[in-house]
């Protein structure tokens, strides 16, 4: 932590803590339902201390919905969270001052200038004095903001706004961090550096939970779980995770016919399934399956073009497609899959 | 450390509403201008009303008759139609608002004690001023007609035997900007106070700052003082200094204690604030905020307060929603104050029912906000 005397006086709890390696985050069975839809179903995972949780999954698949029942804003419908030790569900209020939050709409005001942010979002955490002006310097410093800081905020580009938003929200030093989707609208080179930043923080003990739909971005993650229509589809490392496909080797084919490729390896008995990847299609060959260049073989002989291919590692995005594919949308899943189910029967009745 | 976050939200607030021009300018220059247009241009005092007369009589009464309207001060002699068809031109143009049609014979049937009868043609394109001419043309017309009637029985013109001796206190000029001052007061109260506090809470919900403090260890309780002491303070200058402003323009004669002025206007804007703050909880988008502040609280002050329209003349169903409208009893308190110089307990009853309606909609508000908080 870069300021330890500071945490030993916020709480007894976490001294006790430190001896017994507790888990910064502890969600057992969290359950939220929004009258018959179940947004998050049965969820369970630990985040330990300095450790980057990485949390994946569509739009609507329950993301928000966790972070916001971890952070107190919300109560479970069922299960509990310990978040720095408390459960949050009893005493919200409580968990408040050992968080940081920073959603994907960098919450600020933007008609006030940057510094007047920092005191205000430091204030509201009951900063004031030496601590606030040390506290106001750490954050303008690490933002890159020193200089601007009578700029308005709704003048500065998605990356500074960003990580003052990161600033304003660990002004107070919150052994946990929560971050909603916080690269969402940033250029790639200010999400290098934000990642960055996020690297330093988990390195001085704090506990990140992250929220993404970028999969690249997750490869930062010490741990990730995936989230898919309200339940936890998987949970590891990016190693772990990719273990998935054990024994199912992926070939990432390139061919100036891809969709007439695809359909092809689809019909193939070898090929598990079939996903496209940019210009390529990735083919995951059943366990049984004979080597790659007979595949290939087979393939460019039946769509008479010639084919190029290789035996490639799985991505997150591998993994993810697979977990998606594998989870059966159930009857309360989000809007994009309700619609798929009950579009065929709609047309049962207008075509008899 | 509760003191720490209240003055954190409050001071963002006022940096907020310095930043922000047009809300600035509602709550700092549209009360001037207010009471310089309801100062100066609204008059509901009705004067030089343009009469045309056709004398078809032309006798001493007749011009006695005439002159009585003229001498009034209330009517100004502008034209003498020679037939009805320039009596429609005159109205029609409108360089005449009455016509006195004073029939041949009036003089002689005056003077013998046999009853007659005048004409008297208004426009009535203007309710208003049409229903005050009537009475100052029903009031000049009845002593005239005494006096006649004197004549008549005894001989000698010594004057009516019985009159009005009208005293007007504490606006002897009956000027309508003393009265209007008080209204205007509590007018403004409820502008800066519900539609402005409402707009602001919805706004950091639409925008999301809301969810961001939230997440806070902040509580409602100083985020809503902060959020609010803001409005509060400029509120309450604004009604000092309407009441300044007006006592040297219009001399309107503060003849009662600030220190009971401050504290009623004080009273009053906790329960406006508290309004915008329940307000604030039912709507989610501006747009509704305001449209809600507006039907229920900027509205109801401005027609049903007594402010304009005199609750006496309403129909009886109005009278009864004027109960609920705090303003109602508000510029009771106002206009004892400011103009009859009274003190703060004789509006016991008033001030009563500002409490309650404080103390009602206080509740309902930290209810719903806590309901919503947490």
């Amino acid at each position: 932590m870069s300021n330890p005397d500071d945490l030993s006086r916020t709480s007894a709890d976490r001294t006790a803590g430190r001896e017994l390696p507790a888990p910064a985050i502890d969600a057992r069975h969290l359950s939220r339902r929004f009258g018959s839809f179940v947004a998050v179903d049965d969820v369970s995972f630990q985040v330990r201390p300095g450790e980057i949780f990485g949390f994946l999954g569509s739009n609507g698949a329950g993301k928000s919905t966790t972070i916001r029942m971890l952070c107190g804003l919300l109560r479970p419908s069922s299960g509990t969270a310990i978040v720095g030790g408390i459960d949050v569900g009893r005493d919200p209020e409580r968990v408040k001052p050992r968080i940081g939050y920073m959603s994907q709409r960098f919450s600020l005001y933007e008609r006030l200038t940057v510094d007047q942010n920092i005191v205000f979002f430091g204030g509201i955490y009951g900063l004031s004095g030496a601590r606030l002006a040390e506290r106001r310097a750490f954050v303008l410093e690490m933002a890159g903001l020193r200089g601007r800081e009578h700029a308005l905020t709704g003048s500065l580009s998605g990356g500074w706004r960003q990580r003052l938003a990161l600033g304003c929200a660990i002004l107070h030093q919150p052994p946990i961090v929560f971050l909603d989707e916080p690269t969402g609208g940033v250029d790639p080179l200010s999400r290098r550096r934000f990642w960055r930043l996020i690297d330093t923080l988990s390195r001085s003990g704090v506990a990140v939970l992250v929220t993404t739909h970028y999969l690249d971005e997750a490869e930062h993650c010490h741990r990730i779980a995936m989230i898919q229509a309200g339940k936890l589809a998987a949970l590891g490392t990016v190693a772990e995770l990719k273990g998935i496909f054990a024994g199912r080797p992926i070939v990432e084919v390139r061919s100036s016919k891809p969709v007439e490729a695809m359909r092809v390896l689809e019909a193939m008995p070898e090929v598990e399934k079939t996903s496209i990847f940019g210009t390529a299609v990735h083919a995951v060959l059943r366990p049984s399956a004979p080597d790659v260049d007979a595949v290939t073989r087979k393939l460019s002989s039946q769509i008479d073009d010639p084919v190029e291919s290789a035996l490639v590692e799985p991505s997150l995005e591998d993994v993810f497609l697979d977990l998606v594919m594998r989870t059966p949308a159930p009857g309360a899943s989000p809007p994009n899959a309700a619609q798929g189910v009950s579009a065929p029967r709609g047309d049962r009745g207008d075509n008899p | 450390m509760i003191l720490t976050k209240t003055r954190a939200v409050a001071i963002k607030e006022l940096r907020q509403i310095l930043r922000d021009r047009r809300t600035l300018l509602i709550l700092l220059f549209v009360p001037a201008f207010f009471l310089l247009v309801y100062g100066y241009a609204l008059n509901f005092d009705v004067r030089h009303i343009r009469l045309g007369v056709q004398d078809n009589d032309r006798s001493t009464s007749s011009r006695e008759l005439v002159s009585a309207f003229v001498n009034s001060g209330y009517f100004d002699f502008v034209a003498e139609p020679a037939n009805p068809a320039a009596i429609d031109a005159l109205i029609d143009r409108n360089d005449a608002r009455a016509v006195l049609v004073i029939p041949a014979r009036f003089g002689a049937d005056a003077r013998s004690g046999r009853p007659t009868m005048v004409q008297l043609i208004i426009n009535g394109d203007n309710a208003n001023s049409a229903t005050t001419v009537i009475g100052y043309a029903l009031g000049l017309v009845a002593a005239q007609s005494a006096k006649y009637e004197l004549e008549a029985r005894v001989g000698s013109g010594t004057g009516p035997l019985l009159t009005i001796e009208p005293r007007v206190w504490y606006n002897p000029e009956l000027r309508s900007a003393l009265f209007l001052v008080p209204g205007l007061i509590a007018y403004i109260a409820m502008l800066t106070a519900v539609v402005s506090t409402s707009l602001s809470v919805v706004r950091e919900k639409e925008v999301g700052t809301m969810e961001q403090v939230r997440m806070a260890p902040l509580g409602p309780v100083p985020y809503v003082l902060g959020k609010t002491l803001p409005y509060f303070v400029i509120s309450l200058a604004s009604a000092t200094g309407i009441v300044l402003v007006a006592m040297v323009l219009f001399d309107l004669p503060m003849r009662g204690s600030w220190l009971g002025l401050i504290a009623a206007v004080s009273l009053f804007l906790v329960g406006a604030l508290a309004f915008g703050l329940l307000i604030s909880t039912i709507a989610e988008t501006q747009q509704v905020a305001f449209q809600i502040a507006l039907l229920t609280s900027y509205l109801p002050t401005l027609m049903l307060s007594g402010f304009i329209f005199p609750i006496s003349s309403m129909p009886a169903f109005l009278q009864l929603v004027t109960y609920v409208v705090p303003a109602r009893y508000f510029l009771v308190v106002l206009r004892g104050i400011v103009l009859k110089g009274a003190s703060l307990t004789l509006f016991w009853r008033e001030l009563g029912a500002l409490s309650v309606f404080a103390l009602v909609v206080l509740g309902l508000a930290s209810l719903r906000l806590h309901r919503q908080w947490t």
